[in-house]
């Protein structure tokens, strides 16, 4: 566990390029225990790297990720297991397991884990589910026989299943209609703030991050550029946290557009 | 444009992608050996590569069968030498016939859908899923593919050295006038333990080829929709020239004199 005043997700460093492009220049941040906090920032800014870093699916080319004090970055095999054991993770497209129903979906991340047996499993998953509206009919059902929102819903189920420290959510409301987008917004507040966990969000759904965050820190070009309480983010000064928050075409930000 | 460094580079990348599929390959069967296992994985795939690919590779050493037969009396007759027609037949099935033709049976059937199967769940990040739920994607995925693979295969062509050699007896019997008990009497003088033998180590590796291409043209995919194309179309190309190399490979190392 972390220590006193150590934050339970410490970034500091982090690089990473892809080929002659380089994604993540030198992103610092630091994630409290029992935190919310959300990255914002435009498309291909380095948001969803620097999760995967996180989560070891991409490995940096520098820098240092501390997971209650423990260095991350590097680690493979059983190590990176026991580490990945205690986060979930929300994907943007959900990443349900086509071959497998709901249940098994939920209930996957227990068994490998070697926590549970299918049978023991199968009642934590169908808590799961219920926890995020679900009832236990669903868990019958294939992934692909469900709607967005419930996708969603079920892969927002699979990530607390094992009840983890540490969840990430990659942008959560993606896809989905503004009145679904605001349920899967409380569910998320809910089981974050039931399990006690630390939560890292991405997103760039304004609405989104004012509702799940404790704390918005603004990336822009690799960099963490503005961190600050949800409460300041209007009052931030910062010009591309302007620019962005109120969705203008003018600023510092500038997209890669032609036209 | 230097065509000398042209040739360098891609030779370069020639023995870079062989040394990416021979460590992907290794990696793989490491897992293989190694717990955890996933039986019901291992299960599923023993199924949908051996139990659904049977009608077609039934028909396909059936239908062989019938054409060797016809065509090797066609030769034959010219020679008096119609009497060989069934350990001709015999022979190519087990050999050659009923290994490579459900070779590439298998690998259009299944190599391109491991391909596709593994391609998307690459491009839906279910393979990253994989990761972060504590299951390493090359021990769930892959290693039941290539096992199962490996093992489904000589079945297969064990019953299609079967319904092979009926085919040519059918033809052998009610088209070309052998008598019934002759031709069978002749398939067992020329056919040895040994033709069949090594047709099924033909058919082990041609499994786990076509396993092993499906599975790492799907892994590496990238791209969306076009990318998992490219990796079903990669998965079945590579393959039949594999499993036809391969073919050579082995006959040279069995019956070379």
């Amino acid at each position: 566990m972390s220590g006193p005043g150590e934050p339970k997700i410490r970034i500091r460093g982090l690089h990473k390029a892809f080929g002659a492009k380089n994604v993540l220049r030198g992103v610092d941040l630091d994630v409290g225990a029992g935190e919310s906090v959300v990255v914002i920032g435009g498309s291909g800014t380095g948001k969803s790297v620097t999760v995967k870093c996180a989560l070891g699916l991409v490995e940096p080319d520098s820098g240092s990720i501390l997971i209650d004090g423990v260095e991350s970055v590097g680690l493979k095999g059983a190590a990176r297991e026991a580490v990945n054991a205690r986060m979930g993770m929300l994907f943007q497209g959900g990443a349900l397991f086509d071959s497998l129903s709901v249940w098994e979906n939920v209930a996957f991340g227990l068994v490998a884990a070697g926590q549970k047996t299918r049978g023991e499993a199968k009642p934590v998953a169908l808590d799961s589910l219920a926890q995020v509206g679900l009832g236990p009919e669903v868990g019958e059902l294939m992934p692909a026989e469900l709607s967005g929102g419930m996708q969603k819903r079920v892969a927002l189920a699979r990530a607390i299943a094992a009840r983890p420290d540490i969840i990430f959510f990659d942008e959560p409301t993606t896809g989905l209609d503004p009145i679904m987008a605001d349920v899967i917004n409380d569910l998320i507040v809910e089981c974050v703030r039931e399990l006690g966990a630390t939560a890292l969000s991405i997103t760039h759904d304004m609405a989104s991050a004012r509702k799940i965050a404790d704390r918005i820190a603004m990336l822009h070009e690799g960099r963490i550029v503005w961190s600050g309480p949800v409460s300041e983010i209007d009052g931030s000064g910062d010009p591309h946290v302007d620019q962005f928050i109120h969705g203008r075409a003018t600023g510092p930000i500038r997209m890669a557009v032609r036209r | 444009m230097n065509p000398l460094a042209a040739i360098g580079r891609a030779f370069l990348a020639l023995l870079e992608a062989m040394g990416r599929l021979v460590l992907f390959a290794g990696v793989a069967v490491s897992h293989i050996v190694r717990p955890p296992f996933y039986p019901r994985v291992l299960l599923r795939q023993m199924v949908d590569i051996g139990y659904y690919s049977l009608p077609v590779v039934a028909l396909t050493t059936l239908f062989s069968g019938m054409v060797l037969a016809l065509q090797s009396h066609t030769g034959f007759a010219r020679f008096s030498a119609e009497g060989a027609v069934a350990g001709v037949v015999s022979l190519a099935i087990t050999r050659e016939l009923a290994p490579v033709l459900a070779g590439l049976m298998v690998a259009g059937r299944v190599g391109a859908s491991m391909a596709a199967e593994l391609g998307t769940m690459r491009v839906t990040e279910q393979i990253d899923a994989l990761s972060t739920l504590s299951t390493d994607p090359m021990k769930y995925l892959v290693a039941p593919r290539i096992l199962a693979g490996f093992a489904m295969l000589p079945l297969l062509v064990l019953v299609g050295d079967i319904i092979g050699i009926f085919g040519g007896y059918i033809v052998g019997i009610y088209k070309l006038d052998f008598a019934p008990a002759a031709y069978i009497d002749q398939t067992w003088q020329f056919v040895e333990v040994r033709d069949v033998a090594t047709g099924l180590v033909k058919a082990a590796v041609f499994g786990f080829l076509v396993s092993l291409m499906g599975c790492y043209h799907g892994y590496r995919s990238e791209g969306g929709a076009q990318g998992v194309g490219r990796a079903a179309t990669d998965a079945v190309v590579s393959s039949a020239i594999l499993i036809l190399v391969f073919n050579y490979i082995i006959t040279e190392l069995f019956f070379a004199k």
